[in-house]
């Protein structure tokens, strides 16, 4: 079998190049579209167990005990709550642990790289994959609620988009984090120091003006906080101006760790 | 291959164009110069040869024709592109096999192929027919729905292959292709590369195996500490650096240790060679020459002598 130059591609090839091409990151993406197709029962059933069993167990729990949880019903209260969590669980972890094995243990970033791909489509594409996936796992958590008397709502249609541009920051804050860490073993210090306080900080099971003055502040930087109050609002049929604010803090968020992401991933993948 | 001049988005190539042009390039890694002023042109239409020991530089160079490491000084150019500013447009029309298998161990090769067809912009509608092309090529055919992972290693290192080609590049880099694989899979492989070559693809080969650059490249240039020693047809180097014969002189350690001593003294080129001592440019030492077996000239007296490295 003989294989053939093309030296007749010249004009077909004359195609635009430029950055943050479609038709790499659909490449990209349709890498991980063929993963999660051979996977998704697993990824699926990680994403959004967790985040019910709070909901069963706090709304449940504290339901019997408190009616109400501010001016909202506990159990509108926890299922919106709960939202912000599989939305942050479903794309920090993904973000860290893909990535990490991705690079360094299968170099299957560095196989991608030989190809007309450059770091930013490569990066982009694995987050922008990874929040769609969360935009969608942050609706399971508000389908149980209606389960259990939670009503429904247009402005839950939004949620999806809030769950994705939320996990957009939080998947490349996990790619950070991959690019940064010496080891694997070291997301434990981010797991345990950064991700469990943020998710319990954030009004997602109590009020956060329940807490003392200092650690409200820190729940104003929190953008899981923000990310709570949007997705709260837009299901509760509540959205008001200030909900903008909160939809700011999210998209600085996002484009922040993004740029971040690619500053030192890149570093890293480039010698 | 079609003659004259080709124009495309910026970049003028012609036939006279080299493939590839590195002048003058260096690449430090801390301390470590891995490559030392590299001079290297790779013709259009040839199976060029990087012949080196381990630790030549050979896969650091690789790495800069990707843009995967970037060049501390010096310029480099592929395919009439000026790389890393457009080293994008250059892997469009260039193929990788890399040295280390870096497939994806979940997907099958036909879903490796296929998502290797889209990163490489083959139009949708040929998609299909790119890699079932790339599966017959790779011989893969009947594995084509076998995830990675339960592939051999041969296979792999076949399907490796036919990724990097599934959009029929007109340069193909290839970094030590047949490195720790049985005979069989090997003369598979250059069966390949020769097919390659008649194709009229332009191939970069890495390589530390003598026989491999032997066979399969036109020209061979022989990498050491991090530049280029000497550069040729396979030939031509075995006349400038060994000359046309050897004379293999048979004994015990410690005589040829004397031999060697004595050869040195006397300006000769030699070479241990398992149980012998080897003297290159033999038909230049008539009545001199001590008792021994004569014969031709091989490129790994040629290589021995350049590098000062012993072949594994």
């Amino acid at each position: 079998m003989s294989v053939r130059a093309e030296a007749s591609g010249a004009q077909g090839r004359a195609r635009r190049i430029g950055r943050l091409e479609p038709a790499a990151l659909a490449a990209v993406m349709s890498r991980d579209v063929v993963i999660f197709g051979r996977y998704w029962k697993a990824t699926t059933f990680s994403s959004i167990v967790q985040p019910t069993i709070y909901l069963l167990a706090f709304g449940l729990g504290f339901g019997t005990l408190v009616k109400t949880i501010g001016h909202v019903k506990t159990i509108e209260y926890i299922a919106t709550g709960t939202v912000a969590t599989a939305v942050l669980f479903s794309s920090a972890f993904p973000g860290m642990f893909n990535t990490f094995i991705r690079w360094q243990f299968q170099r299957t970033y560095d196989a991608m790289l030989a190809t007309p791909l450059d770091v930013e489509e490569l990066i982009t594409a694995e987050i922008l994959w990874i929040s769609l996936r969360a935009g969608v796992y942050g609706l399971a958590p508000l389908i149980v609620g209606l389960a259990f008397g939670l009503q429904p709502e247009w402005g839950m249609l939004l949620v999806p988009a809030i769950g994705f541009l939320t996990g957009f920051g939080f998947a490349a804050f996990g790619v950070l984090v991959a690019a940064i860490a010496k080891t694997i073993d070291n997301f434990n210090y981010i797991t345990s120091a950064v991700l469990t306080p943020m998710f319990l900080v954030a009004g997602t099971f109590f009020p956060v003006s329940a807490l003392p003055a200092g650690v409200r502040q820190v729940a104003q930087v929190n953008p899981l906080y923000h990310c709570v109050q949007l997705v709260r609002d837009a299901s509760l049929g509540t959205l008001h101006l200030g909900d903008l604010g909160h939809a700011g803090v999210l998209l600085a968020f996002a484009l922040l760790m993004w740029r971040l992401a690619i500053w030192q991933l890149g570093r890293r993948l480039i010698d | 291959m079609a003659a004259g001049i080709e124009q495309r988005a910026g970049a003028r190539v012609d036939v006279d164009t080299p493939a590839i042009s590195l002048r003058g390039v260096v690449k430090r890694f801390g301390a470590i110069v891995a490559v030392d002023g590299l001079q290297l042109e790779v013709p259009t239409g040839v199976c060029f040869g990087l012949l080196g020991p381990n630790g030549a530089g050979k896969s650091t160079t690789m790495r800069m024709l990707t843009a995967q490491a970037l060049a501390d000084e010096g310029e480099i150019e592929v395919l009439g592109y000026r790389l890393p500013a457009e080293s994008k447009q250059s892997r469009m029309e260039m193929g990788v096999v890399p040295q280390l298998d870096n497939l994806d161990v979940e997907l099958t090769c036909r879903q490796i192929l296929t998502v290797f067809a889209r990163l490489y912009r083959v139009p949708a509608s040929e998609r299909g027919t790119a890699v079932q092309r790339a599966l017959e090529l790779a011989n893969l055919v009947g594995r084509a729905d076998t995830i990675v992972r339960e592939l051999s290693g041969g296979m792999r290192r076949r399907l490796l292959v036919a990724r990097g080609l599934i959009h029929q590049p007109r340069l193909v880099l290839l970094d030590e292709p047949t490195v720790g694989l049985d005979p069989q899979v090997r003369q598979e492989l250059w069966s390949l590369i020769d097919g390659l070559r008649a194709g009229g693809v332009t191939v970069l080969m890495s390589t530390h195996y003598i026989e491999e650059a032997e066979r399969l490249a036109d020209v061979v240039a022989v990498m050491s500490h991090g530049k280029i020693v000497a550069q040729g047809t396979p030939a031509e180097l075995v006349r400038a650096h060994a000359g046309e014969q050897v004379i293999e002189v048979y004994g015990p350690p410690e005589q040829l240790a004397q031999l060697g001593e004595l050869a040195a003294a006397k300006g000769w080129q030699s070479r241990r060679s398992g149980p012998a001592l080897a003297i290159m440019h033999a038909e230049t030492l008539d009545g001199e020459a001590p008792e021994g077996v004569r014969r031709p000239a091989s490129l790994e007296d040629a290589f021995v002598a350049l590098t000062g490295e012993e072949i594994e």
